[in-house]
């Protein structure tokens, strides 16, 4: 156990560099900063001296490394539209993202396990296809769309929830159900098929023939092994639901991360955006680790690969 | 799964050497299924008895109905399938007027059930010591502590080393003998009166294969456990059984003692199967074997299932239900063939088969 996850650790840690070396480089190569930052009618010596300021007349490995330097020690660099610090900007905006995110995963997890579960249990029959069918509508409809919807329901119309701002735990209710909404169908799937697949091993019968309840032979024996792709999917879910929020976050006026990648996008603020790029992808490389380290604890089989 | 209870017409019991009730008393046992096809017919009009402390064969080859019928047993067989049967007495009670808590409560308590695959029946994701400790603590009013020692007892008496050790690992950590082992120490930790073993040994090696027999027919005599053995094996049969019957087609077509099956076989199938048995020596001779094939489950049919390929067969086999012809208590066979109809012909030295079954 302790092996695997220090193998996966290293793994991780690759990723995590060959991360940061794209997101480095996508950046560069889409245009020249100096002259970004020089602006459209700057003399040709000014950009120079801006290219030099910057240290942007240095060798990309160079400049990576310097970056890469700083970056480890907390300091992502400064805004070149509010000259704040990166780390800052990001680390105000994250908590409203994590807020959405998380309890939004937890709650489509709540409804989607047992939903699919129940599906499994009945295949065919008038609850698996209720579920079926919410699973469709629920992935095609688009997460703009459903957040007018909810607020013009529930806002406008009943007048029970605050339709923006993030004030109270209220203001969140909206956001939650929009992201789970989004989220709920691949994962109720994802249990349903593991379900059926897992219920008609051996095991299971031996289950049954143990005189084990029901409940016991689902949630016990059955579940255990059909919740493996679940726990991955929704560690990706997660991951994108942190670097994702920019929908959910403009309609219900939220000050988060994706707001905040989406506003230094248009001002071509690039450490900005360099910054939350690998932040995020940090998360998903994080994450990834996290549901593999459970799946070996769920399953013992995944340890020994 | 579908249960319809015929009315009981016949009170006496249908089987047995005859000391007291038998444990388990099958009668009329027909098991339908529905398949894309129509419906399959896999067990049609079974009858059979277990006593207590006794083995009990049934034999026949893959889609014969015997796993079927012992799945019917154990009320396990899946939603799309149609029980009916005028009783399956256990212990005195009609399995097939139980409730779903009350089959609960015996499954894995007074029944137990071993399986054909031991690689994919025990859960890869629980420990074995969980795994058994379970019915106990599901059957039992104990503590975890009382459940492992009896877990760690229980190790022992299969002839596991270190068993506290054992406990703590997982399936995958273990050969396929080791696992059938654990399979039959889950099965015994509420000593149930009945185990029904589906082909415990097929999956495994050949040397492993004789050790699980040793193990459970010395089980068994321990804890006074009797036991329907599921086996395609004619030299399993040999060396284990009491008493057998044999299955064509989802029939009972011969019953009796081992003693009784192998010396003086009836049914022309029987003979068929014990002529297909290889006897050390007899070089020269072409092994024996049944030409043609199964006949399809789906859809109705009449007559006797065996008549294409039997070599007696005639007019008179196609027509009807063919009826069980009881000699004595527990001894029968389907056919319409005279008790020793052409015994010598069919079959070589029947007695010397069956020992010589045993020792290969």
């Amino acid at each position: 156990m302790l092996r695997f996850v220090l193998r996966r650790l290293q793994i991780a840690l690759l990723v995590a560099i060959t991360v940061s070396i794209v997101g480095f480089s996508l950046l560069r190569a889409s245009g020249d900063i100096a002259l970004v930052l020089a602006g459209e009618n700057a003399k040709p010596e000014e950009v120079v001296r801006i290219s030099h300021a910057y240290g942007l007349d240095k060798p990309l490995y160079m400049q990576y490394l310097d970056w890469g330097a700083k970056a480890l020690s907390g300091d992502l660099g400064r805004s070149l539209f509010t000259n704040e610090p990166v780390t800052g900007l990001i680390l105000d905006r994250l908590p409203v993202t994590i807020y959405v995110a998380v309890p939004a995963l937890v709650i489509s997890l709540l409804i989607a396990v047992p939903l699919g579960v129940l599906a499994a249990t009945r295949p065919n029959t008038w609850i698996d296809r209720a579920a079926l069918s919410f699973a469709v509508t629920g992935s095609a409809l688009p997460s703009f769309w459903l957040a007018l919807m909810l607020i013009y329901l529930f806002g406008v119309m009943l007048r029970w929830l605050p339709i923006s701002g993030s004030d109270s735990w209220w203001h969140f209710v909206m956001p939650w159900i929009t992201v789970a909404i989004g989220v709920i169908p691949l994962q109720m799937r994802l249990t349903r098929t593991g379900m059926l697949d897992v219920l008609s091993s051996d095991f299971i019968r031996t289950a049954r023939a143990k005189g084990l309840s029901a409940a016991s032979v689902m949630f016990k024996h059955a579940l255990r092994n059909a919740i493996l792709p679940v726990v991955s999917v929704a560690a990706v879910s997660l991951g994108f639901l942190l670097g994702n929020s920019l929908v959910v976050e403009s309609v219900f006026a939220l000050n988060g991360v994706g707001m905040l990648a989406y506003q230094s996008i248009l001002r071509l603020d690039f450490p900005v955006v360099q910054s939350i790029i690998v932040f995020i992808s940090f998360c998903y490389i994080f994450l990834t680790l996290m549901s593999d380290v459970i799946n070996a604890k769920l399953d013992p089989r995944i340890g020994l690969r | 799964m579908t249960i319809t209870q015929v009315r009981d017409t016949s009170v006496q019991p249908n089987g047995g050497s005859g000391h007291g009730a038998p444990l388990l008393d099958v009668r009329g046992l027909t098991v339908d299924i529905a398949v894309p096809a129509g419906t399959l017919h896999a067990v049609s009009d079974v009858s059979f008895a277990v006593n207590p402390g006794e083995t009990f064969c049934i034999v026949g080859e893959s889609g014969c109905g015997k796993t079927i019928t012992s799945l019917a047993v154990m009320r396990l067989l899946p939603k799309t399938a149609r029980i009916a049967a005028q009783r399956i007495l256990f212990e005195g009670r009609d399995l097939l007027g139980l409730s779903d808590k009350e089959i609960l409560g015996l499954r894995g308590n007074r029944l137990g059930m071993i399986f054909q695959d031991p690689m994919t029946s025990l859960n890869p994701v629980f420990t074995i010591g969980n795994q058994l400790e379970e019915v106990y603590l599901r059957h039992r009013n104990s503590g975890r502590r009382e459940a492992r020692e009896r877990a760690e007892f229980l190790l022992e008496k299969v002839g596991i080393q270190s068993p506290a050790m054992r406990l703590g690992q997982y399936p995958h950590q273990l050969s396929g003998g080791l696992r059938q082992r654990m399979m039959i120490a889950m099965t015994l930790m509420c000593e149930p009166a009945l185990l029904i073993a589906d082909e415990p040994t097929t999956a495994l090696d050949v040397t492993v294969q004789a050790q699980i027999l040793q193990l459970l027919k010395n089980l068994q005599r321990e804890f006074r456990t009797a036991l329907i053995l599921i086996t395609h094996d004619l030299g399993i049969v040999a060396r284990m059984a009491d008493r057998v019957a044999i299955m064509y087609a989802g029939r009972v077509v011969e019953t009796g003692t081992s003693a009784e099956i192998f010396a003086a076989p009836q049914h022309p199938y029987t003979r068929g199967l014990l002529a297909c048995i290889p006897v050390p020596g007899s070089q020269g001779k072409r092994l024996g074997s049944i030409p043609g094939i199964v006949p399809s489950l789906i859809g109705e049919n009449e007559g006797c299932m065996f008549r294409n390929r039997c070599p007696y067969a005639g007019e008179s086999c196609r027509h009807g239900e063919i009826a069980l012809r009881e000699l004595s208590p527990g001894r029968g066979y389907r056919c319409i063939l005279e008790p020793g109809h052409a015994i010598s012909e069919a079959t070589r030295e029947p007695a010397t088969t069956a020992s010589q079954a045993t020792v290969q």
